[in-house]
């Protein structure tokens, strides 16, 4: 699982260079991202641009990363391919999380 | 434009296993790719058999059990296809397939669900769906609305 990790305008954006989030690597991708946002920063973005395809397995291993983030900092999603998004939309998981059409459009929206 | 061919039945073949799934839909939209199926419609083929075929991986042969054959069938027909997945791993719980109720989500961040969506999906993007537990095997039929006459 490539997550590649940087700040941004205060923020941290989380970019997957992976074209899938599936049962395959779901409890990879999870211990990932404890790595990756296991920081002081309140609020992360996770850009799913490169990744094309998810299924249950996937959606619950991004689930369990905000929850283990912890209720005072906020995972956003940003990017999401047609695939990706009709998965946050069924199971209206995007109306859990911040979801925005395009990582620059979540940082303009999440800068402080 | 009214469809007046019809893709030939395929059949896929895979041993359980963990990249058992990504095979399988591979082969399966390879052998899709005549229909030019949409992205709206070529995801949710994807996304139902994925689900689907997790589901076997998982529960039908745990990685206690020894492995197994997952054979998938694809007809064409007016209304769409007609996917049928054979195991010959454990039988579903009670014979039947869950329900497939929507998560709820309305809780606590600590107790939102990571997981239970998977037969809800299916449900929800799948018609017809039907499960029979005999001669050992389980047998999952379903049908999915796309390239429709």
């Amino acid at each position: 699982m490539d997550l590649r990790s940087r700040s941004q305008d205060s923020l941290q954006v989380v970019s997957v260079h992976d074209s899938r989030i599936d049962a395959a690597v779901a409890i990879e991708f999870k211990e990932a991202m404890r790595t990756a946002t296991d920081n002081e920063n309140d609020t992360v973005v996770l850009d799913l641009s490169e990744v094309q395809f998810i299924d249950s397995s996937g959606l619950g291993a991004i689930v369990a990363a905000m929850k283990q983030m912890g209720q005072s900092r906020k995972l956003a999603l940003a990017g999401l391919t047609p695939t990706v998004e009709k998965v946050f939309r069924l199971t209206r998981m995007d109306s859990v999380f911040p979801v925005f059409a395009t990582l620059d459009g979540a940082l303009t929206e999440l800068k402080h | 434009m009214t469809r007046t061919t019809f893709l030939p039945a395929f059949h896929i073949s895979v041993v359980s296993g963990r990249l058992a799934v990504r095979q399988a839909l591979a082969e399966l939209l390879d052998g899709l790719k005549p229909l030019a199926l949409d992205v709206e419609e070529a995801g949710t083929v994807e996304l139902v058999m994925a689900e689907a075929l997790n589901n076997i991986v998982e529960h039908a042969y745990p990685e206690t059990d020894a492995a197994g054959a997952i054979d998938i069938t694809c007809a064409h027909h007016a209304d769409g296809l007609h996917l049928t997945v054979i195991d010959s791993g454990r039988a579903m719980p009670d014979g039947q397939t869950p329900v497939g109720t929507a998560a709820d989500i309305e809780v606590d961040l600590c107790d939102m669900p990571e997981g239970g969506f998977g037969w809800f999906l299916i449900k929800d993007l799948a018609k017809d769906v039907t499960y029979k537990r005999h001669d050992a095997q389980n047998r999952l039929r379903l049908r999915l609305a796309v390239a429709l006459a």
